[in-house]
């Protein structure tokens, strides 16, 4: 269970999440929309811990345990993982290298030993044919020559090798097309557990069509304005935010 | 966080610093023509030899300290260091003449066992701290196949004549200042020779141990792979952590006959000094290849992460028609280390080949450059060159820099060069970090990568100890 109570924070000096509350309980599924700039993203970004961000008060705990006092790599061995919105090029470190030290660490972090390397090798098959993702680009540098979509492929591909247990997918469904988005979200949903819980950050209703949320909250100027369940996303897609704006 | 990091890492990071505890002859400090006689008369050296240590040294005085490299060079007393420190010495003569259970200890402790029945796999070692050859191994079965392994002390005593014919020919003492410091005080270094036809059955490796305080050391390698021959040779060096700098300054000389080859790899990881640039060694050296034969071929790989300064630029000249030559360099600085490194590519022959692939890799405040010529003769007729040279900066208070100079005298050459500079993102980091990979580790699986074009040259054993010495340099670089 993620609880997020109050939560403000600064980049650059500029206030941009003014008191966030919002708790997802695990197995549940929260869209969040909202304008561009209205901090969706930052929140993401705060969540899994990026140093850029600074948390300026309240608090956020991970199934009780205290996240802000974790860092970033903390954070995601304790089951957290986030699609990236860009997905960042590592020119030299093959995606193989990649997810070997991402497995490792997080086998280290339970006191596991390090995978064997047969096993890790056909766990990459499988995980791979869930995303329906190129042979070819599993050894290829990270992300480096992949085009907007196979970037987002490969985010969900390496969700399903970490297995976390909290997802964030920020803007997964930008730059797909319609049967890449539905591969990806398939795969999201295969690769869910009845106690798997994530938010999901969209402009649009589409995605939500494969993966259905719980709730849906709207953000906007740093504060969640509003939440309902899937309907409030169809209204949103039809009517935009204003309605919402002068609501408030 | 990251100070406290840096510091764990200062503390942990060179494992190699211990100090060996034995009983070592050292000349008193100074240097003068006594000294320079006083060296060879200890070596029992013959009289040809004498007068060549004589010659250079009266060039050497005659010249002054170059000051061209993009360095920041200390001064350095040169009358303020011993040239001669000898840890075999028996304090009484009468003892047996065996090795120092210290010094098998210490090259134990390195990773290099001295005991043949505990070696390394398929490689031949020759041991050599600070002055002194301390031992070399498998001598007697390389000896089968009519190969030459030994310390250059030793070749001295027992094949004067094939010293005597290299010595001198590839790096000539007026060659430049530190190599004419090296012709007249060197100590011991590596002799190899290849004979006609005859591939080297096995790794040859020399291990430099700097021990004694207040000594330079002055390596002098010379190899020499005669026809069809071949030879893979590995170096490497490591010193304790002392607060005054140490000098080491060496030749490497190579001579490769027709349709041989030599593979000459260097993993350099001398005490770097401190966080705060105190101590370290300087590390100033020239090495050169002549590719004298027809189709010869040679190259160079080094993986420099120590030393406080490193100067010097493993070159190869490219005189055999048709003969190949190649660099490979990952050169790493940290702290307050500064590297002035690359490599001088000289065709003089027909159809001549060279490639050049140097990797920087700058951290903390360190200044890292690469410096390099490609000369094509006038008669090299379809020379051809390949230059990349690409640079990683880690922080922002560190500096790279590229030197290439070209000249080219034969239109019908082809010379290109490439180079990049790049630098770990933020962004990059957090990527890794949010995978669950801690920010060392990030680091040392980028610059791994960015370096593997250079590490998968280096032979198997190496390459894995090279890639962990990548990692542990720059702990703490990102913070």
């Amino acid at each position: 269970m993620l609880e997020i109570k109050n939560l403000h924070a600064i980049v650059a000096e500029k206030e941009i999440l003014k008191g966030v509350d919002l708790t997802v309980n695990d197995g549940e599924i929260h869209a969040l929309m909202g304008t561009n700039g209205a901090g969706k993203s930052t929140l993401s970004k705060v969540i899994v811990g990026d140093p850029s961000y600074q948390v300026t008060e309240g608090s956020i705990t991970f199934n009780g345990a205290d996240l802000l006092s974790m860092n970033t790599e903390e954070r995601a061995n304790a089951g957290i993982f986030m699609s990236f919105q860009q997905p960042i090029e590592i020119p030299g470190v093959s995606m193989a290298n990649f997810l070997k030290a991402a497995v490792n660490a997080k086998r280290k972090s339970q006191g596991l030993e390090p995978m064997k390397a047969s096993e890790f090798l056909s766990m990459m098959r499988e995980r791979r044919k869930l995303v329906e993702m190129d042979n070819k680009l599993i050894n290829r540098s990270v992300n480096e020559g992949f085009s907007g979509g196979e970037r987002k492929r490969n985010e969900i591909f390496q969700m399903a090798m970490l297995e976390p247990t909290f997802c964030i997918l920020d803007e997964t469904d930008s730059g797909l097309d319609v049967d890449a988005l539905r591969i990806v979200a398939e795969g999201f949903n295969k690769l869910r557990k009845p106690d798997t819980s994530a938010i999901i950050i969209t402009h649009y209703q589409r995605l939500l069509d494969y993966i259905k949320p719980d709730f849906v909250h709207v953000l906007l100027d740093g504060k969640i304005v509003k939440t309902g369940g899937p309907e409030l996303a169809r209204q949103i897609e039809d009517n935009g935010f204003d309605w919402i704006k002068q609501s408030i | 966080m990251a100070n406290e990091f840096v510091k764990k890492v200062a503390e942990e990071k060179y494992k190699f610093g211990f100090t060996t505890d034995v009983h070592t002859e050292i000349i008193d400090k100074g240097l003068n023509e006594d000294v320079v006689r006083l060296i060879s008369s200890k070596k029992g050296e013959p009289e040809w030899l004498l007068d060549f240590r004589l010659k250079a040294f009266k060039y050497w005085k005659s010249q002054k300290q170059p000051e061209w490299g993009h360095l920041k060079l200390p001064e350095i007393d040169y009358q303020d260091i011993s040239y001669y420190a000898d840890p075999t010495k028996k304090k009484d003569n009468s003892q047996p003449k065996e090795i120092d259970p210290e010094l098998m200890k210490t090259f134990d402790k390195l990773g290099i066992p001295l005991e043949e029945r505990m070696a390394l796999s398929g490689m031949a070692v020759d041991a050599v701290m600070d002055s002194v050859s301390v031992k070399t191994t498998f001598k007697e079965k390389l000896a089968e196949k009519n190969i030459i392994f030994c310390s250059i002390s030793e070749a001295v005593r027992n094949y004067p004549e094939l010293v005597r014919k290299h010595l001198g020919s590839v790096v000539p003492y007026r060659d430049n200042y530190f190599a004419a410091l090296n012709s007249a005080v060197f100590s011991d270094g590596s002799f190899v020779y290849i004979p006609a036809n005859t591939r080297c059955p096995m790794e040859l490796s020399t291990y430099f141990r700097i021990n004694a305080r207040n000594t330079g050391q002055f390596e002098r390698t010379l190899i020499v792979c005669e026809e069809g021959g071949y030879v893979s040779y590995l170096e490497g060096c490591t010193a304790p952590m002392r607060d005054e700098n140490q000098l080491h300054a060496a030749i490497v000389e190579i001579v490769v006959m027709d349709n041989a080859e030599v593979k000459y790899s260097t993993v350099q990881n001398w005490y770097p000094g401190d966080e705060k640039g105190k101590g370290g060694v300087l590390n100033l050296v020239t090495k050169r290849g002549l590719l004298k034969g027809h189709n010869s071929k040679l190259s160079w790989t080094q993986v420099e992460t120590g030393s406080a300064i490193t100067w010097k630029y493993p070159s190869c000249v490219l005189q055999g028609d048709d003969s190949q030559a190649e660099f490979y360099s990952v050169a790493v600085t940290n702290n307050y280390q500064q590297a002035d490194t690359g490599t001088k590519m000289v065709h003089l022959g027909k159809r001549t080949k060279s490639t050049i692939i140097s990797k920087g890799i700058s951290a903390g405040k360190s200044e890292n450059s690469y410096r390099g010529l490609v000369k094509v003769g006038k008669n090299a007729d379809g020379a051809r060159n390949y230059s990349s040279c690409d640079s990683l900066l880690l922080g922002s208070l560190c500096g790279a820099h590229t030197f290439p100079y070209m000249d080219v005298n034969n239109n019908t050459a082809t010379v290109e060069h490439e180079a990049t500079t790049s630098k770990i993102s933020e962004d990059q980091l957090l990527y890794c970090n949010q995978r669950g990979i801690s920010t060392e580790e990030a680091v040392g699986l980028i610059v791994n990568g960015y370096a593997k074009d250079v590490i998968n040259k280096l032979p198997m054993e190496f390459a894995v100890e090279a890639q962990k010495l990548l990692s542990v340099s720059l702990e703490g670089a990102v913070g």
